[in-house]
């Protein structure tokens, strides 16, 4: 006898937040001849997912919450030349639509760098809730998505003796969230 | 507020250190303005002597610059950049690098030379050297070609489009300066 299982199409309902410990924003970049990384914390982000499926998904992460591997990075990261930590301190997010499909999901929201906002689709997996060990219950996202730094004035560059630039424009982000039942 | 002046500059006659002066006129009555002179006396950048206490000049640069809100610069052209004695004491300001005392510290930058174009190309320099060392560099210049001719006997520029563009130079960095101050309030 087969079983059917129907994909799911909506979001754990309940409030959740972000776990801060476990949860961070990881970034790659194409810099000089391989890929530079790196990721911002500790996140602080709230969904909440009605019983009529309405969901609120907001978030953000402190400028100053970038880790890099050198102090010195991260003060040039955080400066006014990029991104002006000082005058900016946040990185924002606010989802306007989530599709789900099963373990698949889609959100589409709008993203705040350097006090520039832009809408963006980010694509990943979720996965269902589940008891952890600290008694509560959490599910996770793996979220994907691609920027354009220069969209949110991350204009620094520095040619390499071709001309060429040093550090690519296109940037990948890929968010890692542990969501804690509330 | 506090604005400290510094001229890339070192003879007594400076039309750097005159453009200073003229700037530092159009600062608003409640601003106190420093000439900082101490460029002369900063010894040549080392790693070596770059220890804790730091040489008695680069402490009382370092100090002078943390002691104000904002920093105005005037730098005169040679070769095509700036003086190298103020590129020294701008090294010797950047460390260490993570905790600079320009770090976030609004400046601007304006120029004379003695030839026509008012030493664009070294005021151009120094703001990647300072956006480098991490201050929040206004955007605004001031070039005072044939610096010759634009001071009167008693130092004052003589030239009204550049006395306005020098207003507006000015305005801005008290702008930026006040955005600082009241975020930190």
């Amino acid at each position: 006898m087969s079983t059917i299982t129907e994909a799911k199409h909506s979001l754990p309902t309940g409030t959740w937040n972000v776990d801060p410990v476990h949860s961070q924003i990881g970034f790659a970049v194409e810099y000089v001849v391989g890929t530079f990384r790196g990721s911002f914390s500790p996140l602080d982000a709230k969904l909440a997912v009605g019983e009529d499926g309405t969901t609120k998904l907001v978030g953000s992460v402190p400028v100053a919450g970038v880790r890099v591997q050198d102090e010195n990075l991260s003060a040039h990261l955080q400066s006014p030349e990029f991104f002006d930590a000082e005058r900016t301190p946040d990185i924002s997010f606010s989802a306007t639509e989530v599709r789900r499909s099963g373990d698949e999901i889609a959100i589409a929201g709008d993203l705040t760098i350097k006090g520039t906002t832009h809408p963006i689709e980010a694509n990943g997996t979720i996965t269902d809730p589940a008891d952890d060990p600290y008694g509560g219950v959490r599910f996770g996202l793996k979220l994907e998505t691609t920027i354009d730094r220069t969209q949110f004035g991350l204009n620094w560059n520095n040619p390499l003796p071709n001309g060429k630039p040093s550090l690519a424009n296109d940037v990948k982000l890929a968010a890692e969230l542990y969501l804690v039942k509330e | 507020m506090k604005v400290l002046g510094i001229s890339g500059s070192l003879r007594g006659g400076s039309h750097n250190t005159k453009l200073l002066r003229a700037a530092a006129e159009f600062l608003p009555p409640y601003v106190e303005f420093e000439l900082w002179d101490g460029l002369k006396a900063v010894p040549p950048y080392d790693e070596d002597d770059d220890i804790d206490p730091a040489p008695a000049a680069v402490a009382h640069l370092r100090a002078a610059i943390a002691g104000a809100d904002a920093v105005l610069f005037a730098t005169p052209e040679y070769n095509s950049s700036i003086p190298g004695q103020l590129k020294n004491a701008l090294d010797w300001a950047s460390r260490p690098i993570a905790t600079n005392v320009l770090r976030n510290k609004p400046v601007v930058v304006v120029g004379a030379s003695a030839g026509a174009f008012g030493a664009v190309w070294a005021q151009g320099e120094l703001r990647k050297v300072l956006t480098a060392i991490g201050a929040r560099v206004v955007d605004a210049e001031v070039a005072v070609g044939h610096a010759d001719e634009r001071f009167s006997d008693d130092g004052a520029l003589a030239d009204e489009d550049l006395r306005d563009q020098l207003r507006e130079t000015v305005d801005m960095l008290v702008e930026e300066t006040h955005l600082r101050v009241a975020a930190a309030a």
